[in-house]
């Protein structure tokens, strides 16, 4: 799959937004005034972000209201329905922490549960795909939720809980790539189901229907990328997860608590743009690529 | 809404013969033509006589090489477009509305005034059979030419696809599925058609005839009765060429 900028941006940065969000709900922690007042900012600098960026992957914009109609089926309408009421849920939460210094305890964990859905919707969209095998798995919904609890613990500096998820993740992420690199043969699609030929003997792409790109080979057929992938990985896995840790297991200082963010948030990039363009779509058996 | 219908009264669609289609792309080109001036948003393309052309198709032509175990392989020229499945993932995966499967027909069409060009259908679908037009920035698909089969301004000759009516060699059927008396449901038993990627879960409509065996002409050890009389009565130059031959050989 093509790893388009816009939904690499917006998957990291709103996955960690609504992480923290999910801790400033539950109150961990209840500060308030103008300490409250930079944790949400930053919440929602982060998760409204991400929800702009993925609007410019939109080819019409202005009709977006529309998505809020098909929750019933579509997990992209139940997504943006569940960041929309996340959002309204805890700016009315951060009004009583930050301006009345009271804590509205049910509302706080109306608005976590609600961010904590927004993460799941979110990776529904990537975990409900047939097509593309390696998303195909619940350990993409546990691998999304896990990180963006860990991430937001650390943005909320709860180490100790960040001591805990963000090693988890770690191993979910472990698990997802062994898991994803068997995938596709798991599936059963090959050239041979996907043409009905398999039958008469072996089959190969001979000859494509366009001598040009076209949308299909843009979108789906992403190979490129690909030959580094063992490499991103390593720095991944070193940045997203090792050095955070590693980072926290020091003595505290605000300047390691900075760095592991940062670290953080730079080898998650890293993973999500492997997430999309490691993703091999079944479409590219029609063109005898993967 | 972008929940599937339970039951569709009729399940239109196609049967592509793997047989006959000669992979000449004519139904390309007609349904190129007809959905770029009839319903919807026209087809566009970007480049067009420029180093780097690309464009919309809602049907494709792919040619396959197929090696059998023993003996020559075979070409089979694959044409491709929306199958109409009744399970459609790119119907329910959509946020909008705008993705919807008919009860009455069965055909799986885009509302490209409520499409917010997510491109969420195209992931979902397995075949390849969505493809976003880049001038429009909406979802385009194969309609099975809604705005013919149903068309009284049109002679009944030409209330097909227009891809079924342009094919030279008949390659491409029309009809209802779910008539187990209908042409095409016979045409599919007759010669044992059958889904793309079953796999998938789609239940694909259209159906695909599988290309009949070839002559084995390679495999056969006398390819005529009268080969005997034909071999070579000989083997070296004569006249000319022989003296020329044998004067080389003494250099
Ligand atoms: S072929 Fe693709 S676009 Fe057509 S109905 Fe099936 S899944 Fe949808
Ligand atoms: S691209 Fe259009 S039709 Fe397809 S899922 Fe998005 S809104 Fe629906
Ligand atoms: S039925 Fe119409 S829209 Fe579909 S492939 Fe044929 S010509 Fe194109």
């Amino acid at each position: 799959m093509h790893p388009a900028p816009s939904i690499i941006a917006f998957t990291t940065l709103s996955g960690l937004g609504f992480g923290l969000m999910v801790w400033l709900g539950i109150g961990m922690p209840g500060s308030t005034g103008i300490v409250a007042f930079v944790f949400f900012a930053i919440a929602y600098a982060l998760a409204g972000g991400g929800l702009i960026a993925s609007a410019f992957h939109l080819g019409h914009p202005e009709r977006g209201l529309l998505a809020f109609t098909q929750w019933r089926s579509s997990w992209l309408s139940r997504e943006a329905i569940c960041a929309v009421a996340t959002l309204a849920v805890m700016a009315a939460y951060a009004i009583g922490r930050v301006f009345l210094a009271t804590d509205w305890v049910p509302l706080g964990w109306l608005g976590a549960a609600l961010a904590l859905g927004t993460v799941f919707t979110t990776s529904m969209i990537y975990a409900q795909m047939k097509t593309v095998p390696r998303w195909r798995s619940p350990l993409t919904p546990a691998l999304f939720l896990c990180l963006s609890l860990g991430g937001g613990a650390l943005l909320a500096g709860q180490v100790s809980w960040a001591l805990i998820l963000l090693p988890l993740a770690g191993i979910l992420q472990l698990a997802w790539w062994w898991q994803g690199d068997r995938a596709f043969a798991a599936s059963g699609t090959t050239m041979a189901s996907a043409t009905g030929l398999g039958g008469i003997g072996s089959v190969r792409a001979f000859e494509p229907p366009h001598t040009g790109p076209n949308y299909l080979l843009r979108e789906m057929v992403h190979v490129v990328g690909r030959k580094h992938a063992v490499k991103l990985r390593a720095i991944a896995f070193v940045f997203g997860y090792v050095l955070p840790v590693a980072l926290l297991l020091l003595p505290f200082a605000h300047v390691f608590g900075l760095l592991a963010v940062i670290s953080h948030v730079a080898g998650i990039l890293a993973s999500r743009w492997l997430f999309f363009a490691e993703a091999e779509h079944v479409v590219g058996l029609y063109y005898g690529k993967r | 809404m972008t929940t599937l219908p339970d039951r569709t009264e009729r399940k239109l669609g196609l049967v592509i013969d793997l047989d006959t289609c000669v992979g000449c792309h004519a139904c390309v080109v007609s349904c190129k033509g007809w959905n770029t001036q009839n319903y919807g948003a026209p087809l566009s393309d970007q480049d067009p006589y420029g180093a780097d052309p690309s464009g919309t198709f809602l049907n494709r032509v792919h040619s396959y090489e197929v090696q059998p175990e023993a003996g020559a392989a075979q070409l089979v020229h694959f044409p491709k477009s929306c199958l109409h499945c009744d399970n459609a993932p790119c119907v329910t995966v959509c946020p909008t509305g705008a993705s919807y499967k008919r009860r009455e027909d069965g055909i799986v069409l885009v509302n490209e005034d409520a499409c917010i060009g997510c491109g969420l259908c195209a992931w979902a679908c397995p075949y390849g059979a969505r493809e976003m037009d880049m001038a429009a920035k909406v979802m385009k698909k194969c309609t099975l030419c809604v705005d013919r089969i149903y068309n009284d301004n049109l002679p009944e000759v030409d209330r097909v696809p227009a891809c079924v009516r342009t094919c030279p060699s008949n390659a491409r059927h029309f009809g209802d599925l779910s008539d187990p008396d209908s042409d095409v449901s016979q045409l599919v038993a007759a010669r044992g058609g059958m889904d793309l990627m079953p796999e998938q879960g789609t239940a694909p409509v259209n159906k695909y005839l599988p290309p009949r065996p070839k002559d084995r002409l390679d495999q056969t050890g006398d390819i005529d009765v009268l080969a005997p009389f034909l071999a070579p009565v000989t083997d070296q130059p004569k006249g000319f060429l022989g003296w020329l031959d044998k004067a080389l050989d003494r250099l």
